[in-house]
């Protein structure tokens, strides 16, 4: 772990009187992927969405401890929310592309960053498309409505969306839950190249994907971090009983 | 493996035979029936309004019975019911009582116009004194049904329903009618979708329970009381602002017919917006959008087709609009492009003059022609908004 990317120091969140992550402490290194793994309301999603601060929306959330990224808290009141999701983009579970055309739907993010010019934005939003491999599926139909678009397609071009604001870290709510084996292995191959850019951290209940796509894996149960190693080390011979009745699939 | 022979005798086609549900089959039909007795209503309200304006569309037939009972006793038995005609015949007709109504009911108007017209209309009021100078003598300046007269008045500036010489310009009140109508929409328009943006996006939802039935609560005001208000309130508070002369005009009854349609078109587009999925609103911020640029870039696009459909209704609320247009407009049916001229709607028109008509001249029919044009006008938008917003919404949704 020589590039730090995230430093998490006891970072509890509470939903109103409930703690849902209980004093986490861990560390993301930059370039690599990171898998969270852990059963279904461990507080995945609520630790992913931490991490941009997406838990602002939800009223009534109390978030204490230090969320490093690349050293700054972005807790810290002098911090701008709208600066920190420009840099650490998010993919969703359920694929969300806004009901405009294909094009718009990617030009939106450079767009509200201020460019303009029509040149640079075909520019970005090819490269983008690219990238998140479906350039060639939808080159031919950018003006049609991103609404009609198969499931995986449209996650793919989320990912794309995501990409053209280039960010630093991605972070992929289950990513590949809604899809099938093909378009899943498309995404996964993504993950793959994406990371020689991007630092990206993915959730998800999908052993072999953690296992296939991840250099790291941490495992959640009840809130908490239970343990956090290299995917390899993990998957097989992890140090805590929980990690391995879960991998093992006893429980969970 | 028995219990799966009775599973396999599921499938049989005896078992799958249509059954006879006496309960549904009474709900559909009710429900059907109860549906089409009220398109039926509809449509026989339109009926009877068109009929009543009907005589006016007898061009030249009934040309030759020039006389009252000549045309009565052709059109009236098949298109009135006889009964009351028969009563209301002695009464209402003969030329006396008209002319003793004259000045009870219209006292003002003749006036003004009378007054206006060297003034305000010295081009237009010679040629069209000349065009039904030329027409009246050949039809006789008692001759209310004539109906091409009528027709052929419609398309001038001047309302004049009660004189020798009757005109029934249309122009005038359609202007007046367009221009209270726009100035209300062009208030009521932003300020509503604002304020609905505003609830749906950014306000929390203590606010939110707070403002939406307070606004949703000015669509319950009596459209009199906002009349009044506007009438006294108003009409000084913005002749001390702009210091124009007459009082009552187009501006003010706009200003209060856009507290009318203020509500409707409020309450509709913040639940279009809010009808907008949360996912579009995360993923939108997750790419480092702003508040206000998610409002304005993500959610009021996606919730255009309900917008859409919220300022055509408002549109339909201000040009059926009767009593803020009678008590803030004005009522004076001039042609002008100033929105501080008093202005005549088609409606107030109709509220106005409708008690002091005659059943069946020539003005009440133009009355009920009026009606027409509002009922046909605000079918039309609604038909408009119907497959404008379906069309939009199955694009924007599914895809082409
Ligand atoms: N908006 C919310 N308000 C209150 N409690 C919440 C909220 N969102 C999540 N929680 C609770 O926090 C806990 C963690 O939820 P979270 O969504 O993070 O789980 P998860 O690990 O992502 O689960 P899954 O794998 O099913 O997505 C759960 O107990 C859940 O009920
Ligand atoms: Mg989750």
């Amino acid at each position: 772990m020589k590039d730090i990317k995230i430093e998490v120091n006891d970072l509890s969140l509470y939903y109103g009187e409930k703690k849902a992550l209980k004093d986490i402490s861990m560390i993301i290194p930059s370039n690599k992927v990171t898998a969270l793994i852990g059963p279904s309301g461990c507080g995945k999603s609520t630790f992913l969405r931490c991490i941009n601060r997406m838990n602002d929306l939800i009223p009534n959330v109390t978030i204490t401890g230090q969320m490093l990224v690349e050293g700054v808290d972005i807790y810290d009141k002098n911090v701008d929310v709208v600066n920190i999701r420009k840099k650490i983009g998010m993919v969703f579970q359920k694929s969300n592309p806004f009901p405009k055309s294909i094009y718009e739907n990617v030009a939106y993010g450079p767009r509200i960053n201020g460019i303009k010019d029509k040149k640079q934005l075909d520019e970005i939003v090819e490269t983008s498309l690219r990238q998140a491999a479906i350039w060639d599926e939808l080159k031919d139909r950018l003006d049609d409505s991103a609404m009609g678009l198969s499931g995986g397609q449209q996650q793919r071009l989320c990912i794309g969306r995501t990409l053209a604001v280039s960010p630093d870290i991605i972070l992929m709510d289950e990513p590949a839950s809604a899809l099938d084996p093909i378009s899943t292995s498309k995404i996964e191959e993504l993950i793959h190249e994406l990371k020689e850019q991007y630092t990206i951290i993915i959730v998800t209940h999908n052993m072999q994907q953690a296992a296939r796509t991840s250099d790291y894996t941490a495992f959640f149960y009840l809130g908490e971090l239970i343990e956090m190693d290299k995917t390899k080390s993990i998957f097989t011979k992890p140090s805590k009983k929980q990690t391995e009745d879960y991998i093992t699939g006893r429980f969970g | 493996m028995d219990s799966n022979i009775p599973k396999k005798n599921a499938f049989t086609k005896e078992s799958l035979k249509k059954q006879f549900r006496l309960s549904e089959f009474l709900a559909e039909k009710i429900i059907s029936s109860v549906a089409f007795l009220s398109i039926a209503i509809i449509v026989l309200i339109f009926v009877f309004v068109f009929k009543e304006s009907l005589p006016i569309f007898n061009f030249g037939e009934k040309e030759a019975p020039k006389t009252e009972i000549g045309v009565n006793s052709d059109s009236k038995p098949e298109s009135y019911r006889a009964a009351p005609m028969e009563d209301l015949k002695p009464e209402s007709y003969g030329t006396e009582p008209i002319e003793e109504l004259k000045p009870e009911t219209y006292g003002a108007e003749p006036i003004t116009q009378e007054d206006l017209k060297p003034e305000t209309y010295g081009d237009v009021q010679a040629e069209s004194t000349v065009a039904s100078s030329e027409q009246s003598p050949a039809l006789g300046p008692e001759n209310n049904e004539g109906a091409d007269k009528t027709w052929s008045t419609f398309l001038t500036t001047e309302w004049v329903p009660v004189s020798e010489h009757p005109r029934f310009g249309l122009i005038a009140l359609l202007i007046g009618t367009l221009k209270v109508t726009v100035i209300a929409m062009l208030i009521a328009g932003p300020l509503a979708i604002l304020a609905a943006l505003y609830t749906s996006c950014f306000a929390s939802k203590r606010a939110k329970e707070i403002i939406k039935p307070i606004i949703e609560m000015l669509a319950a005001f009596p459209s009199v009381v906002i009349g009044f208000f506007a009438l006294i309130v108003l009409a000084s508070f913005f002749q001390n602002i702009f210091g124009y002369d007459s009082r009552l005009n187009a501006f003010v009854g706009g200003v209060a017919m856009a507290l009318a349609a203020i509500p409707i078109i409020y309450t509709i587009s913040e639940d279009a917006l809010s009808a907008i999925p949360k996912t579009y609103t995360e993923a939108s911020l997750a790419l480092g959008a702003s508040k206000w640029q998610t409002a304005f870039f993500v959610t009021l696009p996606a919730a255009t087709p309900g917008i859409f459909a919220a300022l055509l209704l408002g549109v339909g609320r201000v040009f059926g609009e009767t009593m803020i247009a009678l008590m803030a407009t004005g009522n004076a049916a001039l042609l002008s492009a100033n929105p501080f001229e008093s202005v005549r709607t088609f409606a107030a028109t109709i509220g106005a003059e409708m008690a002091e008509t005659v059943f069946g001249e020539t003005h009440y029919s133009v009355l009920f022609f009026i009606g027409s044009l509002l009922f046909i006008f605000s079918f039309v938008l609604n038909a408009v908004a119907e497959f404008y917003v379906k069309g939009r919404l199955i694009k924007k949704f599914q895809g082409k």
